[in-house]
């Protein structure tokens, strides 16, 4: 018998790949279901409350007690539960009466935008900080990198949204206040992509979008100082290890200069370490902008789940519990497909 | 070391930064238009007849009119709205309302007395929170087609089952449930049989002051003035943004990006009061801050151990620290400003008083009880102060906190010792808290009924008394039998009654005209002008 061919080869592990990431998304999403499900069943609020008010009559609370499936064990509303998500049923929110599945789509653009402009903060200058820390070790610069990192660290989001705001909309009036854009614009643009810059760049309204960008800077600037405090720290102690190397010495002894020596042979190595370090802030600055969002009154997924936690609206919680864990699994699945693009050897390698 | 690359990258962002701050707009909003920062996450719907939430209840009243109502001008006289003129049989059973002539929808089509009959139709037949409202009247499912009619395009005809003062069917009528909705618009909107219900959500079909522009949900909503109404709006638009954060809202109103703001806490009103452009003015609401004592318990059952637990809270001690400009004292079930309302206030601080009470009951040493109450500013400080003074008459409190629906689960289930809570009226007539405060008619276990139910307390006489005052015709008489049923609940009833809280409103000085009555249904957004 002859060995398989290459191609075929190729296609068995192709499918490999793929059952193999689809038991592991399948495996991660009952866990989530489990979790949430569990917890929301457990903690000491009577979701029928929650939904019928406090002023029902009996009759009313006990048949919302029913159609809820409350008079099953817990195992079997699970299970009943476990059902309609695989039909796509994610139920319908009680804050907003709305099925959670569309209000999800409708919040989940303004975090997004919000999040990836933070994310460009945070890398466009978390990464060259924290290489500036590292090249200067022990000196003022690495300090002012190290103090200011652990600033971003330890202070609430809260609070230093509201500080930014005073400072920079209130006295200096740099920026626009809170919300996503002035109410005297309002209406203006079709939402196609739900994200006000890009839908305002799409229908050509220029006024709507530096309003938007204006409304957007300092919330992004605030959350993507969180992310630059992670990621300037993470930098600075991967290139140390970096330039710790021979080949640093050796390409510094056959005399090329040193910029392109950090900037361009050693960033070069740590690069792959980065691309996970990036993808886990992006995760990170999903559950950041819970607080952001409600600081700024931005609309986004954060003020969503602050919301239905608060109305005990558990649908809610779950459906925006999946997405952020939908988020999580696409960034894992975009790091590995970065990384061949920043390591050679992950190209190379059978 | 700073070396070109950082130079440009540094020199960009300041670029970046200077040229956002250009574009920046004119921070003042429209001058037609008034901005309201408040927290209008509640809203789950715009249909009157399904809304029941705070917020919804402010923006159906603004948005829909309805046959009678308490209009701006006088907060305190039920007036004709969309009824020209109105009578009532000699039975107190028929009403017969005259519509005014020339009204208009937002269509442009013509109200009828079809349009008036079918949305009360509506809400019977939704069956949806604000029902229950009507059902009081004997208005159910399979009768609610024969007893509300069009008689002809102009005159709408109703009969009720119950034996109702006029009065009280008269301020029912006078709710957001009572909105009239156009018929066709609804209609033409139908899924499944919902009479418009979904549509309705999130649009509107009124002929009342405003039009519903949009409502995105923990966003904004945005009305539209209708000129043609009979009291035209004094602005053209209305937008209410939700603004979660207190101190936000703070912000945006010194910036002159919102007009209003509602929803401030007392740290951001004590900043406010030296501030330029701001004013703060304060309206009375028609909360009830009380503490309820199971009468379950034993020891809660004695009416002097309730007695001397109401002379051991320090209410003027209270309103003139931590709840001043917040709260007023209010010992009575009525909130100051609802008809029939009297100002009886009999206890204050006694700790001598109370210990000789006691005694009489046969607890010189005092005891210990738990008192319950909503994880919450200024619910919890409220305790606080409760635990410290009873201390002094020899009674150690536990205070228990918890989530509102973990206190409210054990209340419904009478579970508790002492709650302290706060209940809002659902109408603005004296039988709306009597028959919650005062009425229970059956202590059974499976028969829960409101308030005194939950403690316990069953009183024929107090039974009687509610019934007799919500059936009285005469309206002095009404005010005299519900005097009396006040002074009763207030010295024996369940309750330890305190606190009615007060709204706090921070505007712009060149904003005016904005005076809110003691429910939502009588915010209005009509009389505000902005110079």
């Amino acid at each position: 018998m002859t060995a398989p061919r290459g191609w075929v080869r190729q296609i068995a592990g192709l499918i490999r790949r793929i059952a193999g990431l689809l038991g592991s998304v399948s495996l991660t999403f009952l866990g989530l279901t489990c979790v949430t499900f569990v917890i929301g069943r457990v903690i000491p609020i009577d979701p029928v409350i929650a939904i019928v008010g406090e002023k029902a009559t009996r009759s009313t609370y006990e048949r919302v007690f029913k159609e809820l499936n409350l008079d099953r064990p817990i195992p079997e509303q699970y299970w009943i539960y476990l059902k309609k998500i695989l039909h796509g049923e994610f139920g319908t929110s009680l804050m907003t009466a709305h099925p959670v599945l569309s209000d999800l789509l409708r919040v989940f653009p303004a975090t997004l935008e919000l999040s990836v402009s933070a994310l460009i903060v945070g890398v466009c200058f978390g990464i060259p900080l924290g290489v500036v820390a590292a090249t200067h070790k022990g000196r003022w610069p690495d300090q002012i990198v190290r103090f200011g990192s652990l600033l971003g660290y330890s202070m609430p989001v809260f609070w230093l949204g509201l500080v930014g705001l005073l400072i920079f909309y209130a006295k200096l009036g740099w920026v626009e206040g809170p919300g996503r854009m002035d109410v005297s614009f309002d209406d203006i643009v079709p939402t196609v992509t739900g994200m006000i810059t890009v839908d305002s760049l799409l229908a050509g309204e220029d006024e709507v979008f530096w309003n938007a960008m204006s409304h957007l800077v300092l919330p992004a600037s605030i959350l993507g100082y969180l992310s630059l405090a992670y990621v300037a720290r993470m930098t600075r102690s991967f290139m140390l290890s970096q330039l710790r190397q021979e080949y640093v010495l050796a390409t510094l002894a056959k005399g090329l200069s040193p910029f392109r020596v950090v900037w361009i042979h050693a960033l070069g190595n740590v690069w792959v370490q980065l691309v996970t370090v990036i993808a886990l802030t992006f995760g990170s600055l999903l559950e950041g902008a819970v607080l952001t969002e409600t600081v700024f009154a931005w609309p986004g997924l954060g003020l969503y789940m602050k919301n239905s936690l608060f109305a005990a609206d558990l649908n809610a919680v779950i459906g925006g519990t999946m997405l952020i864990g939908v988020v999580y699994i696409v960034l894992n699945m975009l790091s590995d497909v970065i990384y061949p693009l920043v390591d050679p050897r992950a190209r190379t390698r059978k | 070391m700073l070396n070109r690359r950082t130079f440009m990258a540094a020199s960009g962002t300041t670029a970046l930064t200077s040229l956002l701050a250009q574009h920046e707009a004119q921070a003042a909003t429209p001058k037609d238009t008034i901005v309201i920062a408040s927290q209008i996450d509640d809203i789950i719907t715009l249909d009157p007849g399904e809304e029941y939430e705070v917020s919804g209840q402010i923006l159906v009243s603004n948005i829909y009119d309805r046959l009678v109502r308490y209009e701006a001008e006088d907060l305190t006289k039920l007036v004709g709205a969309m009824a020209q003129s109105w009578e009532v049989a000699k039975d107190n059973k028929t009403f017969t309302f005259k519509l005014r002539a020339g009204q208009k929808f937002e269509s442009g089509a013509a109200v009828t007395a079809e349009d008036v009959a079918w949305s009360l139709q509506r809400v019977v037949l939704m069956d949806k929170n604000p029902a229950f409202l009507f059902n009081q009247l004997g208005w159910k499912k399979d009768n609610v087609k024969d007893l509300v009619k069009a008689v002809d395009a102009s005159t709408l005809q109703f009969k009720i089952i119950e034996d109702f003062s006029p009065v009280m069917v008269l301020n029912l009528m006078a709710t957001t449930a009572g909105s009239v909705v156009e018929k066709k618009v609804a209609l033409a909107n139908e899924k499944n049989g919902d009479m418009g219900n979904d549509w309705l959500k999130t649009h509107s079909a009124t002929s009342g002051a405003y039009k519903l522009v949009s409502w995105k949900a923990n966003e904004s909503v945005t009305l539209e003035a209708n000129p043609a109404f009979h009291f035209p709006p004094k602005t053209k638009r209305v937008i209410v943004r939700h603004v979660p954060e207190p101190a936000t809202q703070r912000l945006l109103l010194e910036k002159g990006d919102v007009d209003m703001a509602w929803t401030l806490q007392a740290d951001q009103l004590k900043a406010l009061a030296t501030a330029k452009d701001v004013k703060v003015e304060t309206f009375a609401y028609s909360g009830t801050w009380y503490t309820n004592l199971n009468l379950g318990d034993e020891r809660l059952k004695n009416p002097k151990v309730r007695e001397a637990l109401r002379y051991l809270v320090d209410y003027d001690g209270m309103v003139n620290s931590f709840l001043k400009g917040a709260f007023i004292v209010n010992q009575t079930f009525l909130p100051k400003g609802f008809p029939s309302y009297i100002d009886y206030k009999p206890y204050k601080l006694d700790v001598a008083k109370a210990k000789a009470l006691l005694t009489e009951a046969g607890y010189p040493n005092g005891f210990e009880i738990k008192l319950q109450c909503k994880n919450a500013s200024p619910l919890t400080e409220i305790a606080q102060s409760m635990q410290q003074t009873m201390a002094m008459g020899g009674i150690k409190v536990n205070i228990v906190t918890g989530d509102a629906k973990q206190v409210i689960g054990d209340l419904r289930g009478r579970r508790h010792q002492m709650t302290l809570i706060s209940w809002t009226p659902d109408y603005l007539d004296p039988h709306t808290n009597a028959g919650v405060f005062a009425l229970n008619d059956d202590d059974a276990d499976d028969k829960p009924k409101p308030l005194a139910w939950r403690d316990h307390y069953f009183d024929p006489t107090s039974n009687a008394m509610t019934m007799a005052a919500v059936k009285e015709t005469d309206p002095k008489k009404r005010d005299v039998l519900y005097a009396e049923l006040i002074k009763r609940i207030t010295d024996q009833g369940p309750y330890i009654l305190m606190f009615q809280p007060l709204t706090p409103v921070a505007s712009r000085k060149n904003v005016n005209g904005y005076k809110p009555g003691i429910v939502e249904d009588t915010y209005f957004f009509r009389t505000i002008t902005k110079s």
